[in-house]
């Protein structure tokens, strides 16, 4: 099967995945348990990885801007600009594909190959919108929530690694993150996580809701599903970058 | 009733189903039997509208399933109990969940009454005290039961089952086989069995229709097994040395 029949295949999947919920009820249920597994359960890794990139970002600026003549407050400032334009919103995009796409893959995958599919389109039940349409609202809620954190702590962890190594005093570090401050550079990190995460949850459930085969095969969807999930994100933040800042 | 007619399903080229008609009735257990990649499951779904046929009829009590729109399809299915091969039991939800599962979809009722007719279908299956267990937790058998009260708690007109007993002891199969054929008598139910274990066919079969590279060989009853010179019911049933005997004793050439 070629690219294009493989992207007309996806855009036919959404058509089915965006159609009303048969019943609010069990759609209401399904959601809260995809905030929790695709949401609440990536709050973790989310933390603990911008705390300490926001922590290494300062110290490679620190140590890299040693001209006296270059105001040490850029520190900060370069730090939150590193952190809201790309390190929050796309890189934390990459890294929760990795882990929720492989998720999402084999979630769905599994019960493709273990007929549960099968079951609710016999029952009369549209697959689709009942597995993935949950998934993608989880994600387009949930994912600005955890940019946001990201970008929170990866300024706190900034702050806290160039104070304690003595590389920026704090007030330094406070006036850098004040200068130039453009409220757009957070609507602009949001647009793109909004955009990415609706990629995190669709690519995904398309290599998992069309796997054929056993237990390998779903094992290889998921790899599938998290390389061309990056690939799309990779290739999304540019046009989005060029689109909404240029 | 289910009827079939002439229908014909390929894939890549390759033609798995030729030409196959037949009729199934209410209230009688039917057994579509054959050789692995005979078609059996391939017939199965194509019963269940999950594989669209090429050529042919399927009606379901005189409703051309080709003819209907999506939602008189949906409407249909919820008409339509299926057990599968492997039970799929939806691994996230416990049994009593799973069961619920196709009440809640489809049916407005409050909670209590969800519960009294799970309880009441899982008592049918012998199943009263799992209500809280996971699939993962209950035996082949279990899992079995499990599905086939998940199948019959909407009161299906239609009940499918993809070798219910296979992978489970002589015992459990052939409780397995008694609960659905009572079921089937009890509710009137037109039930389709796909198998190819010949202990079933010998319980529940009362119409029996043999599937040989895709072509209906051979239809008939239990009874009519014993007495046909057809090669491809004689090649199949009687390559086990079992029904070979069982064959002589029934039509009176041995006497025990």
């Amino acid at each position: 099967m070629n690219y294009i029949e493989h992207t007309g295949k996806y855009f036919v999947m959404l058509k089915q995945i965006f159609k009303k919920p048969q019943k609010w009820i069990i759609f209401k249920e399904s959601l809260f348990r995809e905030m929790e597994d695709i949401g609440i359960n990536s709050i973790g890794i989310t933390a603990f990885i911008s705390f300490f990139v926001g922590g290494v970002v300062v110290i490679q600026m620190a140590l890299n801007l040693e001209n006296p003549f270059i105001p040490r407050y850029l520190i900060g400032y370069a730090t939150r600009m590193s952190l809201v334009l790309e390190f929050s919103p796309t890189l934390m995009s990459i890294i929760l594909a990795g882990k929720v796409g492989s998720y999402i893959t084999s979630s769905i995958g599994t019960m493709r190959v273990t007929e549960q599919i099968d079951a609710l389109e016999v029952m009369g039940v549209n697959s689709l919108n009942y597995l993935v349409l949950p998934k993608i609202i989880a994600s387009v809620i949930f994912y600005p929530l955890l940019v946001t954190l990201g970008i929170f702590l990866g300024i706190y962890g900034g702050m806290v690694a160039g104070v304690l190594t003595d590389l920026i005093s704090m007030p330094d570090y406070i006036t850098g993150l004040r200068t130039d401050l453009d409220p757009f550079h957070f609507t602009y990190s949001m647009i793109k996580t909004v955009v990415f995460a609706f990629v995190i949850a669709t690519i995904p459930a398309y290599h998992g809701y069309y796997v054929q085969g056993g237990s390998l095969e779903v094992g290889r969807a998921g790899t599938k599903a998290v390389v061309w999930t990056s690939v799309v994100i990779i290739v999304l933040n540019y046009f989005l970058t060029q689109m909404l800042l240029s | 009733m289910i009827e079939v007619k002439n229908i014909y399903k390929g894939f890549n080229g390759v033609e798995i189903l030729k030409d196959v008609s037949a009729v199934f009735e209410n209230g009688k257990t039917s057994l579509i039997i054959g050789q692995s990649g005979s078609g059996k499951t391939v017939f199965l779904k194509c019963l269940l509208g999950l594989f669209e046929t090429e050529k042919g009829i399927i009606s379901f009590d005189g409703r051309n399933y080709a003819d209907l729109g999506i939602k008189v399809r949906r409407k249909l299915r919820e008409e339509i109990g299926m057990v599968f091969q492997g039970s799929a039991l939806y691994d996230s939800l416990t049994v009593e969940e799973n069961v619920m599962f196709p009440i809640k979809m489809f049916k407005n009722r409050t909670q209590k009454e969800m519960l009294l007719r799970v309880n009441e279908v899982l008592e049918r299956v012998n199943l009263e005290n799992s209500n809280k267990k996971y699939p993962s937790e209950l035996s082949g058998g279990m899992k079995k039961r499990v599905a086939i009260a998940r199948a019959i708690v909407l009161n299906p007109k239609y009940l499918f089952c993809d070798e219910p007993n296979s992978g489970l002891d002589p015992q459990t199969s052939t409780l397995i086989d008694n609960l659905i054929h009572e079921i089937t008598v009890e509710n009137n139910i037109t039930t389709i069995i796909n198998s190819h274990d010949m202990n079933s066919v010998m319980e529940i079969g009362e119409k029996i229709i043999l599937l040989k590279n895709g072509y209906k060989a051979w239809d008939g009853t239990k009874d009519e097994v014993f007495y046909t010179d057809n090669e491809a019911v004689t090649s199949f049933v009687y390559s086990s040395n079992l029904f070979k005997k069982v064959r002589e004793v029934y039509t009176g050439n041995i006497k025990l």
